[in-house]
Order: C-alpha cells, then structure tokens, then sequence
C-alpha cells in the first residue's frame, strides 16, 4: 500500500478497537515475569555458554601485550577471544570504531577480549586473569576546549549544517530586546532496565541472534557488515527488550563477541553486558554546548532567532544537534541555525531518547523563559505571540497539524497556571520557595516504510507476524488493536509476534515513528487478507464490512472462519506528497517545583503535559510514554549526567549508584491530556508517535520553575544544588 | 570474583579465630557491599567465615542504662526498636535515610559501619587508587571529586565513608565491641574507630586481622531533639552530599556530626560547643581545616545550610 495522498474518512474514524484505553496484551507475561528476555533465552539452544566481555583500561592508545595463560587455565574455560589475536570487524550501521579487533583502542571500555567458560561466575573470574599492558597515546577529552576550532558538521546531504534566513546579525542588533544566552547539557547515559545481551548460535554459516535489538533490519544489515557475511545467513529475534532509548538501535559488542565466541567455542555463547560496560563501551547522548540568542519587538514579536550548537564525537560526525526544533516552533523572520561537531576521543555518542530535541528544549524553552521576563510578559502569551502560520525555517511548507496554542490554554487552564507569581522567589510555604514554569514541546513525526503478514486461522484466530519491535512502549497491544479493528474480531481473537527477522520487514522502533508506521503497515496487510477471504468468500471490490467475525456486503454475510486458513502480507510506504509538509508533535509542559530555602533541594510537586499528537492508538500505553518519557527529563533537569575525566578520558560514574536517575519519589504526580486531533498527511490511522515528545520540554518546564521559586537561573545542565547554593537568598 | 571458601561459624571466637588463621579470609555478614565489591574484584578474599549462626542478634539494655546492639541485629530491626526510637530517634533517622528497604533488611549494624567508600575511581579496578591497590596513587585528587571529601583527607586519598547509621553513632558517643580470636575483648570509642587515610588509606578502621565486631554500646540516653537530615541529589537512595545528626537541647547546645565530608562521621567538639551561636559559628570552626576541591567546596556552604535548617527545626 502506497500513502500518497491525506487520508480520508476511513475505518479508523468510528474505530470500535483502536484509539480506545487497552491494557497489553503482554502485560501478564511481564508481570509475572515469564516474558523471556534475550539473556534468559534458555531453551532456544542447547548447551549454551557464558561470555564475559573485558573492556580497555584505557581510552586511546595500543594494546602492547596480551597474557592470556592464566585465564586460559582458568577452571570452566572453553576459548577466549582476544582483540589483539582478531583482524578488526567491520564496522556495522552508527558503529564509529570497530567494535572488535586489533591492537588500537578507540575508547574507554571498547571491548578487548572475550572469555567464554561454562558458567557466568567461571567465565568473570578468568576474565579479571587477563593481563594487558598498553601503550597509552594523547587524546581528546574535553568537548568546551575543542568546541571554538570545531568545524561545522555535515547535514544528511553532506552540506555544511548551517542554515540562515533573511539578516539575523542586522535584525538582532535592531531588535529593542535581545537575549543572548550560552547553555550546557551532559552526556547521558541510556540507563536501561535491560542491558545488552545476546545468545548466539552457528549452525553452518548460518547465524542466530536472539538479542535485544530495536532495529531488526538495521541489525540483520549491520551483522553482514560486521563479519563480512551474507545478511540472509543472519537471524535476529528480539521479541522482548528491557528498555532502549536508542542505545539498542546499533549491533553492539554483545552481539558480535556473541557470535565470534560461538565460533571459537564450538557452541552456542550467551553475553550480557555487566553495568559498568553500558556506559563507555556502548553509545550514550553527546554533551552539548548551546547558543541561542533572540530578538524582540517590544510587543514580544520575534523578528532574530538563532541558535547554535556544539557538541562531540569519536568520529567527527554524528553530533547532538540541539537546534533541530528551532526552525519549527516560533515565527521570527531573520534566522540562523548552526551545528557544529568536534572531534573526541571520548566513547561513542549517538542517539538517545528525542536525539537533539530533547536537549534542544533545554535551551530553546528556556531562552524563551528569559525573554518573557526581559520583556515583561507571561511566557505563555509570548509563546502565543511568535505562533506561525508556515513552518518558520522553511517558508514553504505547511504543517500537517498544529495546535500547540490550544495546547498551551488548555494546560495554562488546568495547571492553575494563573496562581503562578510572575515575580520570581515571592511564594514561600515554609521552608520551600515554589515556582511553577512552562515550556512548549515539538518532536517530529516521521514515518518509515513497514511491513507484516496477517493470518487468519481456521478457528478464527488472527495472527500478526512482524519485524516490528516492542521495547516497553506497547507495540504489542496498538498492532494487536489495529489488527482486530480491521478484520472486525475481538481484540482477544488476535495474537501478535514480534521481532524476529524471518517475519516481513518493519519500521522497528526509533524515531517515534514506531507506531505510526507499524500499524500502518499492519493495517496494509489486514487490507490484503480482507481482499483475499473476499475474494475466497466470493465477496465483490473492497465494500464488504468486515464486524464481529464476519463479512457483509450486498446482503450476504458470512462468518470468517468459513474461509478457512488464509494469510497476507502487505507493507505500507509513503508517498512524496507529505515533503510539502512539516508533520511534527507537539506539547505544553508544565512543572510545580519547590526548592528548599536552605539546602537547594529541589521537590517536583506537579507535572502536566497537554499533547497534541494525533490519534492516539492506546491512551493507556501512550500516557505511559509520556510519563515515562517527562522523568526522564526530569532526571536530565535535575540529576543525570555522566561525570567526563579528561585526564583519563572516561565517564566515571559508570554504574547506577553513581550515575543516578530518578526514583519514584522524586516524581510524586503527573498527568497527561491528549487532545483530540487527527493528523491525515501521516498514516491512514492520522496517528503520531509521543514517546519522544514526552521528553521534548519538560526539562525546560522544571529549570523554569525553579527560576521562578528562587529567581536564580542556572544554565548548566542537570541542575543539581551546589550550582546555585550560593546564590540563594538567606533562609529565615 | 575470584573463587573462594567458605565456612559458618558457631561462635564469635570462632569466628575470628578462623579469619585470624587464615591469610585473605574476612567475614561475611548481610554481604550487601562485600559481595558487589567481590564481583568487581575489589575485594579478592580466598576464604570466607559467615557470621550468620553465632549470635549476637539482640538488642539489650546495660545495667548504665544504654542499649547494646548486637553485631548481627539488622538496620531495619535497629531503627525499628521501640527504645531506639524513643531515646535515641536520631539512630532511627539515620538508618532510613540509608539504602532501601531491601538492604536494609539484609544489612548488619557490624556491617554498616565496615562499609568501604564510594569514590568512583575505587570503583573503576582500571584506576590508580591507594586504598584499593596501594601505592597506586589516587586518581580522585584531580578527577571527579564532587561526592568525595573535603576535610581529614591526606595527598593519598580523598575518599568519603558513606554511611549514615555511623555518623548518628557519633553524635551518641557509642562504642564499638570487638573480640580477638585469642578471646580477648575491647572497646572503641566510635571516634577511634574509623582512621584517617594518612599514609595507609587502605585501612579504614583500627580493626586487626580477625577482630571481630560483636556489638555496638550506646550510652544512656541524653534527651533533646533528634534530627538527621541528609541532603542528596535525589530523594532517596543515594549517598549523602553532605548529611547532619545532631542532638540538641532546649537551651541551644547540643551535639552535632557532619556525613559525607570526611572519611570518617566528621565531629568536632570544640567546634560544636558553639552551636548555641548558629550553624555559621559550628561549620567555621569545624571545617577550618578543609581542603575542598573545585568540586566539592560547595559542601561546606552546604554543612552550614544544612545545619542551619536541622538548628532551625529543633527549635520549632
């Protein structure tokens, strides 16, 4: 099925199932823990055995010499893989240093070697017997010190990533108010439940992954890549995955020491990354520095924007660009993006969460704040103000759909956002000075092509066979809704398998077009097996009515199972149509904070997000996502970051008693409004991703409010006490 | 981990007779921070004496009117104790403030104050550290030092003791029991306990191979208002920033320890008698020795804050 043209009036549109508040239908399997995640695969191959993966000591530099002989000897020791005895692999989609192979280290904790043993307990212990010496060579560590000679970075297209509209420089020194503001965010670390972890097996040249993976086709691809073998000869299943945020899009070392261990071992070989290995050895979110300066007419009206971007990575490429939200959200006539990447020896950046967006807001949402009060007036109203008709980078092109100011009233509405103080540091209760703050969210809305196969069994069971995978966010129950919406069965009627690579090619999920494209997918499918039972049934063109089992058209009416076994398969892709058009999503953030007048401590007491994301396939999973999505930027607000040694040339805190995020009390209430929107240049269900427009805004939302109870405005991310301390005002 | 053996003893001499015979062997008690640091290779003992069956899980009153705590009670059971939440409610507070409930459950009053530091560089078995590989040299001086301490630190090791039932143990003048495995008993002041890094930050404490802890002594009680108050980057579980316990009586003196600036539960007491004068008076005195890296200076602002908030309360 070909998208080329809006949606029209469709099934969707009196939908029965879809859109509809769903509990998942793997739900019983997490809770009660019978749902087999890729380390507890146990019964897919037999005679597995343990890897354990050693990572460099050192960030940059050569591995002189390698002693294996005593972690040879090691009792349970069946075969080690050592870097310095393998050719270098290939290197695979987003991986910027080979993650096997060779004498040179590229970072901190790549992986060096690989002992494989016939328990876990064996397999570590012969691991810490290894014994390497280096050769330790200069690097570079320190992102503010490279950042001035940093060069542009290349867009998609190879351009130099620097965009401009109309005279910003002339425009913002005409502008009677100018804000100029310079912000920093920390690199992050994923943090996920699940940390990496593969089984592999060989039989033959043929290799099995049972993995924890977002991007199954990506992975397939990458493998072939990566060992130089044909991707048909490479299976991927994935079916379950604790958590990702992006750090599970890319084949990592636990894939590949996976399957060169298998080798080497003659068996099947299990690895699980250890904790202190997720933060240097696999990609984390690049550290930014950010610029962003505005100019104003002094009835709030934007006529300057720009804002550039700094940030790092091993390669040179593949930065963090904080502007990409900057050309979407405000009106303003004069412009100028720019991103700029510097060369770090540091481990590899990529993407993490709403990459760019989400740190993006945390300069952009504040900058605006500081506007509003060098302009006297309610950074709602002047959000309202700057309120575009076109899509203020690229003129020309219109948006799909947008109400962020409906957004923005409707939470300014329920949030009481009245009561707030536009005064900063005059609410007091007690100890605790209170401030609220407000930040608007924008996360594109992509779509990629996706495909599955439906079948229909005898018994009337509907069966869904997809690529697409489920990291948490409810994949299995919107595919399952949209399957039973489109054939007219019960939601019960419908089982839903996921993530294996011999099922048709999904989106998989990364982005947020996740669900949007794999239940467009879904629903090209169901409309190929609705052709074929009518066809079967002898049922005419595309007019049956397909309700409560069965078929109906021109007064025949026929239970589904008469046509007995029948499977399609079908995928959607989108046509050209939708590049006149900027599909995005979008939010109003709100926080309450209360920071101790004493010691800074910082209690979020409210948060609220109004989003505006088209339909909403499952309001009960799709509000997990976004209150999923505002702690974690309440943590990047507040507590997160990966403290960088630039003598040694790592993060330190590498684990998660060091490198904390929140818990549950840190985040006493939220709530979250959809509104109720359809968006027909994006699928035929009209519907968008939210997972990432979660955490574009709310961080903002938390540094504003914080500002408003202390008037203290910190710019360096996470906002942690001792950066303000000293400047709060006397307690009593 | 490295292998190793493993044995229950009946007795506390038992006990530390085994650990004293026997080069590389500790003890096991809860096990809630030997085992991680067992994983990490941080700690590579080749014998290991589980204290579990000998005892010492009571809590009992001493003919002075104080309470003696045996070496195996749990966190959860000691703050928990009616009469340590009457008499002693600053020990309650200091306890809950710590780990979560699970660790909590598992952890021993020995164990809590056998504890090792938290610096992420002790952590990291890639990283020069005195205390974990001495002689290494100390990679935290001019690293990431935010957590790590600002006073009673020396040019070999700047690390912080975590814990918080200790620092409340301080404020009480408790002493530490131990037995030796010639059967030998002794008792330690709780401000003896814990060492200085100096030149040796590899000990923590004055324990001698195989002395055994087989219970902690609080003093009668001393009335006043209990607070703990630990200051962190997040609400719960996390080590202290900077944490204070103090005792404070109505007229304004009282007894004050600082957690998370030193290597040990930081108190002064000549810097505390001039608590009835504020928290700037106690925290100036008290830290005058500092040495506080860029990173971790804020906490001495903090300590006085702090202080200032827990002097506030106890007069509320």
């Amino acid at each position: 099925m070909e998208f080329t043209a809006p949606a029209g009036r469709n099934l969707f549109d009196s939908s029965k199932v879809v859109g509809k508040s769903t509990q998942r239908i793997d739900g019983p399997l997490k809770t009660t823990g019978t749902a087999p995640y890729a380390y507890e695969r146990h019964d897919v191959a037999a005679n597995q055995a343990y890897g354990y993966i050693v990572g460099s000591a050192i960030a940059k530099g050569r591995i002189t010499a390698m002693d294996l002989s005593e972690a040879r000897a090691a009792p349970g020791v069946i075969a080690i893989v050592a870097a310095p005895e393998t050719e270098p692999v290939g290197k695979g989609m987003s991986n910027n240093a080979p993650l096997f192979g060779g004498r040179d280290i590229a970072h901190y904790h790549q992986a060096i070697a690989c002992v494989v043993a016939e328990t876990f307990e064996q397999a570590r212990a012969a691991a810490g017997l290894i014994r390497t010496t280096y050769a330790r060579a200069d690097g570079r560590f320190d992102l503010p010190e490279a950042a001035p000679q940093a060069p542009l970075a290349k867009t998609g297209g190879g351009k130099p990533d620097k965009k401009t509209l109309g005279d910003f420089d002339a425009a913002y020194a005409a502008a009677p108010v100018k804000f100029d503001g310079r912000y920093t965010t920390p690199d992050e670390t994923h943090a996920m439940m699940e940390p990496h972890a593969t089984i592999a097996s060989w039989e033959g040249d043929k290799l099995t992954l049972w993995t924890s993976n977002q991007m199954i086709q990506w992975g397939k691809e990458s493998m072939g890549k990566i060992l130089g073998i044909d991707p048909e000869n490479v299976r991927l299943d994935s079916p379950y995955i604790g958590g990702g945020f992006g750090g599970k899009l890319f084949i990592r070392s636990d894939a590949v020491l996976a399957a060169l261990a298998a080798k080497a071992a003659k068996r099947p070989v299990k690895i699980t990354l250890q904790r202190p290995l997720v933060a240097n050895n696999t990609t984390h979110r690049h550290a930014t520095i950010q610029r962003v300066r505005i100019g104003a007419q002094n009835d709030g009206r934007i006529t300057a924007i720009a804002h550039e971007n700094w940030s790092g990575n091993l390669n040179g490429e593949d930065g963090e660009n904080g502007t990409l939200q900057t050309p979407k959200l405000y009106a303003g006539a004069n412009r100028l993006t720019a991103n700029y990447i510097a060369t770090l020896d540091l481990p590899e950046g990529n993407a993490m969460r709403a990459p760019g967006e989400a740190v993006g807001h945390l300069a952009l949402e504040a900058a605006m704040d500081e506007l509003a009060e060098k302009l006297g007036m309610d950074p709602i109203e002047l959000r309202i103000r700057n309120e575009p008709e076109m899509v203020p980078g690229s003129p020309d092109k219109k948006f799909s759909e947008r109400n962020l100011v409906r957004c923005l009233r409707e939470g300014a509405e329920r949030f009481g956002w009245s009561r707030r103080s536009a005064k900063p540091g005059t609410v007091r209760e007690g100890d605790w000075l209170i401030g609220m703050g407000v930040a608007a969210g924008y996360r594109g809305g992509p779509t990629q092509e996706s495909g599955a196969r439906v079948s229909l069994a005898k018994d009337g069971g509907l069966k869904v066979e997809t690529d697409m995978t489920d990291i948490g966010t409810g994949s299995y129950t919107i595919i399952a809704q949209t399957a039973a919406e489109s054939l007219g069965v019960p939601l019960e009627k419908v089982s839903v398998v996921l993530g294996d690579s011999r099922f048709p090619a999904s989106s998989g999920s990364g982005g947020q077009w996740g669900a949007a494209s794999s239940t467009a997918g879904v629903y090209a499918a169901c409309v190929e097996l609705r052709r074929k039972i009518g066809e079967k049934l002898g049922f005419a063109g595309d007019d049956a009515v397909f309700e409560n089992g069965r078929i109906r058209a021109g007064g025949k009416d026929m239970a589904l199972t008469e046509a007995g076994a029948i499977s399609a398969e079908g995928s959607i892709s989108f046509g050209d149509f939708k590049s006149g058009y900027d599909v995005g999503t979008y939010a109003a953030h709100f926080c309450e904070i209360a920071v101790d007048a004493y010691t800074g401590e910082t209690r979020i007491r409210r948060m609220l997000a109004v989003c505006d994301a088209g339909r909403i396939l499952n309001p009960l999973s799709a509000r997990s996502q976004v209150i999923g999505a505002m702690v974690m930027a309440a943590g990047a607000a507040l507590m997160e970051e990966l403290a960088v040694d630039t003598r040694f040339g790592f993060f330190v805190n590498h684990d998660l008693a060091g490198y904390e995020v929140p818990v549950h009390a840190d985040i006493p209430h939220q709530e979250v409004v959809f509104l109720d929107t359809l968006d027909d240049i994006v699928s035929p269900l009209k519907a968008k991703g939210v997972g990432e427009l979660g955490i574009c805004g709310p961080g903002a939302a938390v540094a504003n409010a914080i500002y408003n109870a202390t008037g203290i405005r910190v710019r360096d991310y996470p906002l942690t006490l001792d950066k303000y301390l000293d400047r709060l005002p006397e307690p009593v | 981990m490295r292998a190793f053996t493993y044995q229950r003893a009946t007795s506390p001499r038992e006990a530390a007779a085994a650990v004293a015979g026997k080069r590389g062997a500790m003890f096991l008690g809860g096990g809630t921070n030997l085992l991680d640091l067992m994983k990490l290779e941080i700690e590579v003992p080749t014998h290991l004496v589980d204290v579990q069956d000998i005892g010492l899980d009571a809590i009992e009153e001493t003919d002075e009117g104080g309470l003696r705590i045996g070496a195996l009670v749990s966190n959860t059971a000691l703050a928990a104790d009616a009469r340590v939440r009457r008499d002693y409610a600053v020990l309650s507070r200091a306890i809950v403030a710590g780990a979560s409930g699970q660790l909590r459950n598992k952890a021993t009053t020995a164990g809590n104050l056998l504890q090792r530091t938290r610096c992420p560089y002790f952590y990291d078995p890639n990283m020069p550290c005195n205390k974990r590989k001495p002689g290494t040299g100390c990679a935290a001086i001019e690293g990431y030092s935010r957590q790590l301490a600002v006073i009673g630190t020396s040019d070999k090791c700047i690390a912080t003791y975590p814990g918080d039932m200790a620092v409340a143990l301080r404020v009480l003048d408790a002493e530490v029991e131990t037995i030796k495995a010639d059967g030998a008993t002794r008792s330690i002041p709780i401000a003896d306990f814990h060492r200085l890094p100096g030149d040796a930050p590899e000990r923590d404490n004055v324990l001698e191979p195989g002395e055994l802890i087989t219970g902690v002594v609080l003093p009668g009680p001393i009335g006043g208002t209990h607070v703990y108050r630990k200051v962190r980057d997040r609400r719960s579980y996390a080590f202290a920033l900077v944490s204070v316990a103090a005792v404070i009586q109505d007229d304004g003196t009282g007894r004050v320890a600082f957690g998370g600036v030193a290597p040990k539960p930081w108190r002064d007491e000549a810097a505390e008698a001039a608590l009835p004068q504020g928290a700037k008076a106690v925290v100036s005195r008290a830290f005058a020795k500092a040495r506080p890296s860029e990173h971790n200076k804020f906490k001495i602002t903090l300590a006085e804050r702090t202080l200032a908030a827990v002097i506030a309360k106890a007069r509320s």
